[in-house]
């Protein structure tokens, strides 16, 4: 059974954008949304999940009319699925994690311009058949969370020494003399955690390669 | 001088790029030379200062609650409608720039126009309109708004395209090269524009 899925096209669609095509890091797409929601592990998750989810549905909706969009007009029509699926996301949080939605603030409605969702739908959904798109869309989501919950619990981890809102660093640190580092939850951090994930990751894959 | 305040805020202080890390696709991808950012940057800046008060037009008049009580129909909140029009705002500003600018200054299409379409999905540009509502501005600080972000993301964009021009000839670290090396320098410039945020006027 096992080996069934794992040799199955649908499987190698979904896990390729967790390592080696990984949208964030490899592919360069989306960042924006990646570095302003990772000050704490909470918003980051929520941000994957709202954009799994609107990544998904994009994709398989995209991918179903790809045949009877007109290809001169494909950019509009699809802004406009993205748009409306954000709306309901938007909504969603609004009436069910008020709090996180005050802070992902306009992050959210940025889901739209992502170039993540964009990117896969031009290059995947209008030339595949839905199934392979949603599980391309589930994959591409994850693999842009991976690096989102990483990259979110670095910094909240440094910058207020808790994750998910929980104190971790143990009070004896502190007594130590340890204090939290401010630098953390402030822009740069983002940009500079985030490069050298990155380079880690290349020289992971590349070893990977070198090997096989 | 509250429009000055607001003017450096967005420029240096609440940087779209290097603050607020709108922009980062098309930054990342047209920063090789410093002709092409400047082209980029441009372009930018006047979609975004077209589009920020046009969106503020329209969420006054149309989408706020009690927006469209010269219908008769005063009680409606269509404010759940704003991603949509405001992306469907700019996908039609940058077509119908890009159609003026073709006939009209061929010239300056040739050096902006490949940049247009690129614009359409830049989030620094809906996100200037997004904040914009979220802020409350009224038209004035609107107009000034839209334009110094613009302005904002075009010297972060020129910035690192002379750095970048500089970079060929360092040796970087197999791994780090590009997206990387990239990153970090993007938060060394953020790390000096932070320097900015005691400044008040």
């Amino acid at each position: 059974m096992w080996r069934r899925i794992k040799s199955s096209q649908a499987f190698a669609v979904f896990t390729a954008p967790l390592s080696i095509k990984n949208p964030v890091s490899v592919l360069v797409l989306g960042i924006c949304s990646s570095l302003a929601v990772t000050i704490q592990l909470k918003t980051a998750v929520v941000m994957v999940l709202a954009m799994t989810v609107v990544l998904t549905f994009s994709n398989g909706i995209l991918s179903s009319l790809r045949k009877i969009i007109p290809k001169n007009i494909r950019i509009i029509v699809e802004l406009i699925v993205i748009a409306s699926l954000v709306i309901v996301a938007d909504q969603c949080l609004k009436a069910f994690m008020f709090d996180v939605s005050k802070q992902l603030s306009v992050f959210v409605g940025l889901i739209i311009t992502n170039c993540i969702i964009m990117g896969r739908a031009e290059a995947f959904a209008l030339a595949n058949n839905p199934w392979l798109s949603v599980w391309d869309g589930l994959g591409n989501g994850l693999g842009y969370g991976i690096i989102l919950i990483v990259v979110g619990a670095i910094r909240e981890l440094g910058g207020a020494g808790t994750l998910w809102g929980i104190s971790v660093m143990p009070e004896a640190v502190y007594d130590m003399g340890y204090v939290n580092m401010g630098l953390m939850v402030y822009a740069p951090a983002a940009f500079i955690v985030i490069g050298l994930m990155a380079w880690l990751q290349r020289t992971i894959i590349s070893d990977m390669r070198k090997g096989s | 001088m509250h429009l000055v305040s607001i003017a450096v805020k967005a420029l240096f202080m609440e940087n779209m790029l290097l603050a607020l890390f709108l922009g980062m696709c098309s930054f990342l991808a047209c920063s090789k030379n410093v002709k092409t950012a400047m082209g980029l940057g441009l372009a930018v800046t006047v979609v975004m200062g077209i589009t920020v008060p046009l969106n503020w037009a329209i969420y006054a008049y149309v989408l706020q609650p009690g927006a469209l009580d010269w219908l008769g129909i005063g009680a409606i909140d269509l404010r759940f409608l704003m991603f949509i029009t405001f992306i469907a705002t700019i996908a039609a500003v940058v077509q119908s720039l890009e159609l003026i600018m073709e006939t009209f200054t061929p010239g300056l299409y040739a050096t902006l126009g490949i940049f247009l379409p690129l614009i359409a999905v830049n989030c620094s540009i809906l996100g200037g309109s997004l904040f914009m509502e979220q802020r409350g501005y009224a038209f004035s600080e609107a107009v000034v708004f839209g334009w110094a972000s613009g302005a904002g993301w075009l010297l972060a964009i020129l910035a690192m395209a002379a750095i970048q021009e500089k970079m060929k000839y360092a040796s970087v670290p197999k791994g780090l090269e590009g997206f990387g090396i990239n990153m970090i320098i993007t938060g060394l410039m953020a790390l000096a524009f932070m320097a900015f945020s005691g400044v008040s006027i």
